[in-house]
C-alpha cells in the first residue's frame, strides 16, 4: 500500500509557473498525442500544397487520380487525425493538469493511443496506395477497400476510450478533492466537447460499421441514409472542434492577459446549448437533397431556431469582453480600445487566439449561418463557397487556436523553450492571414459557380465548354497566394513545434527569472488569475465598452451579408 | 449593477460557492440582441416558402436506377428533336415532366426549354452521387441514386446553360458537363 502511495506521489511534479500539480503519466499521454497530431498536420499540409497548385489552373500540377488522392489525404489528416489527436491531448490536459489531478488509467490511455495510431496508419496506407479514392465523405456507393473503413473504426474506438478516461478523471478528481468548488470553465468546455464527442462517435459507429460490412458485400446500404448518418458524424465532429476551440480561447485569455470570466452562468449555459442543439446542424449538408422535406430541413438546420448560433455569439462576446476586463483590471483603462492596443500582439499565444476569434466569428460564422440557410444553400451547395467557409472555421478558427495554445503547451507541459522564437511571433499572422486570404479567393470563385472537389475547371476534354467569369482567374490567384502563405505558416509551426520538442532547451529557473527568449510573456510572468479588491467592482461596473462596439460591428456585417445573399437568390430561375 | 462580489477570476480557476448570478447589463443586452437576430434568421426560411420564388422543396420520392432510366428513356423518345455529340436533344412542351439522367460521366439528355414556361424537372442518378449545378445560374442540387428529386423550374432568361457535376463521382468527374438551351 505504501509503495502505491509513493508511486502515486512520485508521479506528480509542481508546475513552476502556474503552481498546478502535473501527473507525469498524463503529461506523457498529452505529449505523444500532440506530437502525432503535428505529424498528421504535416501530411495534411504537404497534400494541401499539391491541392492549391492543382486547383490554381495556371499551375495545375497533379494528374487527376493524384489530385483526388491528395484531396482524400488532406481531408482525413487535417479534419480527423490532426484535430482529434490534438483534442485527445486537450482532454487529458483539461481533466488532469487543470484540476491538479491524476490520470486514473494510464495503460488504457496507451491502448487507446495504439488503436488510434494503427487506425491512422491503415487509413493513410489505403489512401496512398490508391485503394480509397473516395474523398473524406466516402459517399456510398463509392467504395474503398474494407481496411479503410476498419482503420477509421479502430481510430474511433481509441478516441472513445480517451473520452471515457476524461469522464473517469473528472470523477476521480472530484472524489479525491483535488479542487474545491465547481470545475473551472476550461474543464467545463472540455466536458462539453467530450459529451459531443460521444454523440459523434456513436454516429460514427452507426455509419462506419454498416459501411464496412457493405464493403465486404455482406449487406445493402442506401445512399440517402448514408448521407444522413455520415453527417451525424461529419458535422458533429466539427462541434467537438468548436467546443474545444472556445475552451482554448477562454484558457489563453486567462494565461496571456489575465482575462476573466464575465459571468459563469452565461458562459456555461452557452456551452450547454451546444450539447442540446448543435448536432442538428448536420442537416445543413442535406438542404438540397431529395431525402427530406422543408419542415425537417428548416427545424434541424436552424439547430432548433439557431440556439447553437446564439451560443457562439455569446462566446464571441464573453471571450473578448473577458479579455477587455482583464486588461482594464491590469491598468489599461484609457478610452475604448486602449486594452487592445496594449495587448501582447507579439505573444503568439495571444495573437493566435485573437486572430482565431476574428476569423472564426467574422468570416466562418457569418458565411456558415448564411450558407446553411435552406434556400440560400441552393446558390452555394458544393461550390467553392463551401470549402471557403470551412477553412475559416476549422482552420482559421480551430487549427489556429490549437497552434496558439501550443506556444503555452511547449513551455508548460514539455518544459521547453519555444525554438525559432522570432518566427513563432509572426507564425499566427502568416497562417491566419494566409487562410483568410485563401478563403476569400475560394468564396468568390464559388459565387461565380466554380465547383468544389474538381480537378479541371477548364473542362478541356468535356463535351461542352464552360467559361467562367474572367475574374475567376484573379480569385484563383488570391486563393493560390493565400494558400501558399498559409502552407508556409503551417510548415513554420511544424518546424517550431518539432524543434522545440526534440531539440529545444529545457527551461531552468534562471530562464524564468531572466526572461529568456522563447518563453511567451504569460509564462514569464503569469498575469493574475484571480482579482479582488475595490477596483474589481468599479471595472466590472464600467463594463466592456470596446467589446460592445466590436460586437455591433460584427452584427452589422452579419445582417448585411445575410440579406445580400437573399437578394442574389431572388434573381435566379424560379424553383419550387 | 452586477451582483458579483469583489472578486473576478480566469477560466482556469474553480469558481467557489454559487456561481449562478445575474449577468451585467451589457452582457444581457448582447444575449437579447443575439437571440432576436437568431429569430430573424429562423423566420426568414418559412417566410421565403410563402413569399419567395426559390425553394428546394420539390416532389421527392424513391425510385430505382432501372425504373428511373426506363421512365427517362421514354421521355427522351417522346420529345426527341435531334442529337448533338451523340447526346439526344429533347424539346418537351411547357408544363411537362422533364427527366434528367446523371451517370458516370454524362448528363442526358440536352434540354430545349422555353423562357418563362414551367417544367417539372426530375433529377436522379444511375450509379453514384452526382451534383447538378446549373451554370451560370448557380443553382445546385444533390443527385442521389435511388431518389427522384422533381423541382418545378421556370427559366427567366434565354440562352445556353451548362450543367456541371459538382459532386465527386470518380476519375472522369471533370468531364461530366451537360447542356440546357432556353429559347424565347
Amino acid at each position: 500500500m505504501n509503495s502505491l502511495v509513493n508511486n502515486l506521489a512520485n508521479r506528480f511534479r509542481t508546475c513552476p509557473v502556474t503552481g498546478l500539480k502535473v501527473d507525469k503519466s498524463a503529461e506523457n499521454l498529452i505529449k505523444v498525442n500532440a506530437v502525432v497530431a503535428v505529424v498528421c498536420l504535416l501530411i495534411g499540409a504537404i497534400a494541401a500544397i499539391g491541392l492549391v497548385f492543382t486547383r490554381w489552373q495556371a499551375f495545375h500540377i497533379l494528374p487527376a487520380d493524384w489530385y483526388y488522392r491528395f484531396l482524400t489525404l488532406h481531408g482525413l489528416n487535417m479534419l480527423i487525425f490532426f484535430i482529434i489527436f490534438f483534442e485527445m491531448a486537450v482532454l487529458y490536459f483539461a481533466s488532469t493538469v487543470v484540476l491538479s489531478s491524476r490520470q486514473p488509467a494510464p495503460k488504457l490511455g496507451w491502448l487507446a493511443f495504439g488503436l488510434m495510431m494503427v487506425g491512422m496508419v491503415m487509413v493513410n496506407a489505403m489512401v496512398l496506395t490508391g485503394k480509397a479514392d473516395v474523398l473524406f465523405t466516402s459517399y456510398v456507393p463509392l467504395k474503398a477497400d474494407p481496411l479503410y473503413y476498419l482503420g477509421i473504426i479502430l481510430f474511433a474506438v481509441g478516441a472513445l476510450i480517451v473520452v471515457s478516461l476524461f469522464f473517469a478523471s473528472l470523477v476521480v478528481a472530484k472524489r479525491e478533492k483535488t479542487y474545491t468548488g465547481s470545475i473551472p470553465l476550461v474543464t467545463f468546455g472540455g466536458l462539453t466537447a467530450a459529451i459531443i464527442a460521444v454523440i459523434t462517435l456513436l454516429h460514427g459507429a452507426a455509419i462506419y460499421i454498416p459501411t464496412f460490412l457493405w464493403s465486404l458485400g455482406l449487406i445493402e446500404l442506401d445512399p440517402g441514409i448514408y448521407r444522413l448518418i455520415f453527417w451525424g458524424l461529419g458535422h458533429c465532429s466539427q462541434q467537438i472542434n468548436v467546443a474545444a476551440m472556445v475552451s482554448i480561447w477562454y484558457l489563453l485569455a486567462g494565461l496571456t492577459v489575465g482575462g476573466v470570466v464575465l459571468n459563469e452562468k452565461i458562459s456555461r449555459a452557452a456551452f450547454v446549448l451546444y450539447i442540446g442543439f448543435i448536432s442538428m446542424a448536420s442537416a445543413h449538408h442535406l438542404l438540397v437533397d431529395p431525402e427530406f422535406g422543408p419542415g425537417w430541413k428548416i427545424w434541424n438546420t436552424s439547430y432548433a431556431m439557431y440556439l447553437a448560433v446564439l451560443a457562439s455569439m455569446v462566446h464571441g462576446f464573453t471571450v473578448p469582453a473577458g479579455i477587455e476586463i482583464g486588461q482594464r483590471l491590469r491598468g489599461h483603462t484609457n478610452g475604448l480600445f486602449d486594452w487592445l492596443r496594449k495587448a501582447p500582439w507579439g505573444d503568439p499565444g495571444f495573437s493566435g487566439m485573437a486572430l482565431s476569434i476574428v476569423i472564426f466569428g467574422f468570416m466562418g460564422g457569418i458565411t456558415g449561418v448564411t450558407l446553411g440557410t435552406e434556400q440560400i444553400n441552393m446558390i452555394a451547395h458544393n461550390t467553392m463557397r463551401i470549402p471557403g467557409h470551412f477553412h475559416v472555421t476549422v482552420v482559421g478558427g480551430t487549427a489556429l487556436a490549437f497552434m496558439a495554445v501550443t506556444y503555452y503547451v511547449l513551455p508548460l507541459i514539455f518544459q521547453k523553450r519555444v525554438s525559432f522564437w522570432k518566427l513563432a511571433k509572426i507564425q499566427p499572422y502568416l497562417f491566419g492571414g494566409g487562410i483568410a486570404t485563401m478563403a476569400v479567393g475560394m468564396i468568390f470563385q464559388g459565387i461565380f459557380g466554380v465547383p468544389r472537389r474538381h480537378w479541371d475547371i477548364t473542362f478541356k476534354n468535356a463535351p461542352f465548354n464552360v467559361e467562367f467569369h474572367p475574374s475567376v482567374e484573379i480569385f484563383q490567384a488570391v486563393m493560390g497566394i493565400g494558400g501558399t502563405i498559409a502552407a508556409i505558416g503551417a510548415l513554420a509551426f511544424i518546424a517550431i513545434a518539432v524543434a522545440s520538442v526534440f531539440f529545444g532547451k529545457t527551461i531552468t529557473a534562471d530562464d524564468l527569472k531572466n526572461g529568456a527568449s522563447g518563453l511567451p510573456q504569460g509564462v514569464l510572468k503569469l498575469p493574475p488569475q484571480v482579482y479582488s479588491g475595490a477596483n474589481v467592482a468599479a471595472v466590472h461596473e464600467a463594463g466592456a465598452k470596446g467589446t460592445m462596439v466590436l460586437v455591433f460591428i460584427f452584427l452589422a456585417a452579419f445582417v448585411l451579408y445575410f440579406f445580400v445573399n437573399w437578394k442574389i437568390l431572388s434573381f435566379i430561375w424560379k424553383i419550387g | 449593477m452586477s451582483q458579483h462580489d469583489n472578486e473576478m477570476h480566469s477560466a482556469v480557476v474553480s469558481p467557489q460557492g454559487i456561481w449562478w448570478k445575474p449577468a451585467n447589463k451589457q452582457e444581457m443586452l448582447w444575449v437579447k440582441v443575439a437571440f432576436a437576430w437568431c429569430m430573424v434568421l429562423f423566420i426568414s426560411m418559412p417566410f421565403w416558402h410563402f413569399k419567395g420564388g426559390q425553394n428546394p422543396t420539390g416532389v421527392r420520392g424513391r425510385t430505382t436506377p432501372a425504373a428511373y432510366n426506363e421512365r427517362a428513356t421514354r421521355f427522351i423518345e417522346q420529345y426527341k428533336v435531334g442529337e448533338e455529340k451523340g447526346i439526344p436533344v429533347v424539346a418537351p412542351p411547357a408544363g411537362s415532366e422533364v427527366y434528367m439522367i446523371g451517370r458516370m460521366w454524362s448528363w442526358t439528355p440536352i434540354l430545349k426549354l422555353k423562357k418563362d414556361a414551367e417544367y417539372m424537372l426530375h433529377l436522379s442518378s444511375l450509379d453514384l452521387n452526382h451534383g447538378f449545378s446549373l451554370f451560370p445560374v448557380n443553382a445546385n442540387f444533390q443527385v442521389v441514386p435511388g431518389y427522384d428529386y422533381a423541382l418545378k423550374v421556370v427559366p427567366n432568361k434565354s440562352g445556353e446553360f451548362k450543367i456541371i457535376c459538382n459532386e465527386f463521382c470518380g476519375i472522369g468527374h471533370h468531364l461530366m458537363v451537360g447542356k440546357v438551351i432556353v429559347e424565347d
